[in-house]
């Protein structure tokens, strides 16, 4: 009955996933018949969505590289470092922050955050200006994809540090102690049987984390006075797909419909090969994962 | 190197509730000591605090001294790391890293510390301890595999080449048998017979005859009621407690007219 059930569940899912996939390729499928020279920006496909694509990943990258740290290192002191009381309200503030719906972050990073960063973008201009990345002049804004990627960051860090944290939670006692016995201190004991056993759930959270942000379409939209794709991370400029979708499918319609449809299916593919990369890793290692 | 333990008015707390009442006891160097009782009398909760790893459950601590060749394991700035390094303990369920491969397993605790030891060092410890385990023939040729993959047994004698590797001057055992079969089990006492000619080795068991068969003094632990604290009731020559004890309740206890 239950297995019954079950198996329903796993095949009403796939189909789903399937549905999906398929209405993303039947209606994308105009755009790369059409005329090159009426695709938005007159030069084909790839030439109008290999920017946005590189937008998306470095908004996504600098998210997760600024929150998996800190997620993670909120988690382990959640964990395994704060006194009971404060762990469970940290836990809870965090696992209320990972529940803000993200134009609460998009309207913050707009009207707070951005014209906080003009300063600093400024400084980074002047000095490290010659480093691609930082070359000036910086917006005067401050709405550029670096104030984007920080406010996925923000977004996406209460989910990384709320799921590893239930990750770290359930490392095996047994293990903790045996680290313990043999004269390891809190910090050993953490690197011996607590992050070798969270590894493949940290990746799991970090993934699920990239999801939200390569999806994230308010925040960003807010956020990032758009352009085309630059190298420097402080002037405006970039785009990413989907605040590209969210933009612009309201007024599409004809081949710029099916365009931006395209666009969706790509940002499928890259979750897709995304998550299959995460997989992977988690899988090099099974036989040391103490499943068998 | 091998010390003897000396402890003196020990209590155990959880929170409010005394869980271990009075006890005074050494425990010889370089000779097995066996803790039998009862379960819920204390013996594990008495054992951690022979290393301090009762410091792991919040609300647990201790009143009362417990000297190492005279050293107060308690005393004002010891750091319990130190003490752990010192007293090795293996567990009741066998708990190889399972991330871990099986040379890794033995060099993790030497690797704590950041402590630096060459290839050839490392080899000849791995080597040794797993000698030490009576594991090495049985696993030279495949300690890049993962200790997980061990049996039970085997497992077992791995922490205690673990434990061995750290080079202590005390073993704590909590059942280390409970979990395995009766071969696993043979396997381990005679390893014990071996280990204290240079380690001293406390065993917790609830098997009488392993006690018998491994220990030369044994330590009979009871208690009077449910929420009622433990007590140390006799301490001897094992032969003594399983032929002659001195109180009535061992008698039962150890003819299994228990309760
Ligand atoms: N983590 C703990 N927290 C609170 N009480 C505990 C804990 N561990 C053990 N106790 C209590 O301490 C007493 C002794 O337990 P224990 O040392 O495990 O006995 P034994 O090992 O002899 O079976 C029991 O009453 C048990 O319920
Ligand atoms: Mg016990």
């Amino acid at each position: 009955m239950f297995s019954g059930a079950a198996l329903g569940a796993g095949a009403l899912i796939v189909a789903v996933l399937f549905a999906v996939a398929l209405f993303l390729v039947v209606q994308a499928l105009p755009t790369f018949s059409a005329n090159p020279a009426d695709i938005t920006g007159g030069r084909g496909f790839f030439d109008y969505i290999f920017p946005i694509v590189v937008g998306t990943l470095i908004a996504a990258t600098i998210a997760l590289l600024i929150a998996t740290p800190i997620g993670v290192a909120v988690a382990l002191f959640t964990s395994h470092y704060a006194p009971r009381r404060l762990a469970r309200g940290l836990g809870y503030v965090v696992d209320l922050l990972a529940a803000i719906p993200s134009v609460v972050y998009g309207a913050w990073g707009a009207s707070y955050l951005a014209s906080q960063l003009k300063v600093p973008y400024a400084w980074l201009a002047e000095n490290f200006g010659w480093i691609p990345l930082f070359a000036g002049p910086a917006s005067g804004t401050g709405k550029t994809i670096l104030t984007a990627g920080i406010v996925l960051a923000v977004m996406v860090l209460p989910i990384i540090a709320s799921l590893t944290r239930e990750i770290f939670l359930q490392a095996p006692m047994l293990h903790q102690e045996a680290a313990l016995a043999l004269g390891a201190t809190r910090w050993e004991m953490i690197r011996m049987a607590v992050l070798p056993f969270a590894r493949g759930g940290i990746i799991s959270a970090v993934m699920l984390g990239l999801g939200r942000a390569l999806g994230e379409t308010m925040a960003v939209a807010l956020v990032l006075s758009s352009g085309p794709l630059i190298a420097s991370l402080i002037r405006s400029g970039n785009q990413t797909i989907a605040a590209e979708i969210a933009l612009d499918f309201p007024e599409a319609f004809g081949l710029r419909m099916h365009e931006l449809i395209a666009a969706g299916l790509v940002l499928f593919l890259i979750t897709l090969v995304v998550n299959m990369v995460a997989r992977w890793i988690i899988n090099r290692h099974k036989e040391f994962s103490g499943a068998n | 190197m091998s010390k003897r333990i000396d402890v003196s008015d020990l209590n155990v707390y959880y929170g409010d509730f005394r869980a271990v009442e009075d006890v005074n006891i050494t425990l010889d160097a370089k000779s097995v000591t066996a803790f039998i009782g009862p379960s819920g009398c204390g013996k594990s909760t008495f054992l951690r605090t022979l290393n301090r790893m009762h410091e792991v459950i919040p609300g647990a601590r201790v009143e009362g001294k417990v000297l190492l060749d005279g050293d107060n394991l308690y005393g004002d700035g010891v750091d319990p790391v130190t003490v752990r390094s010192q007293i090795g303990m293996v567990f009741q369920r066998p708990n190889p890293f399972p991330t871990m491969s099986i040379r890794d397993n033995v060099l993790a605790g030497v690797k704590l510390n950041n402590r630096r030891i060459s290839r050839s060092d490392a080899d000849e410890l791995v080597e040794g301890s797993l000698r030490g385990a009576n594991l090495w023939n049985e696993v030279k040729d495949r300690l890049e595999k993962p200790g997980s993959g061990l049996s039970g047994g085997q497992q077992q004698r791995l922490c205690i080449a673990r434990a061995i590797a750290v080079s202590p001057d005390v073993i704590l055992m909590d059942e280390p048998c409970s979990a395995l079969d009766p071969i696993s089990t043979l396997a381990i006492e005679d390893l014990i017979n071996e280990l204290k000619d240079e380690y001293t080795v406390v065993i917790v068991t609830h098997n009488m005859q392993q006690a018998a068969r491994v220990s030369d003094k044994t330590a009979f632990f009871n208690i009077a009621g449910t929420g009622k604290p433990g007590k140390l009731i006799e301490f001897a020559e094992t032969a003594t407690i399983f032929n002659n004890p001195r109180e009535k309740s061992t008698e039962d206890y150890v003819s299994g007219r228990f309760g």
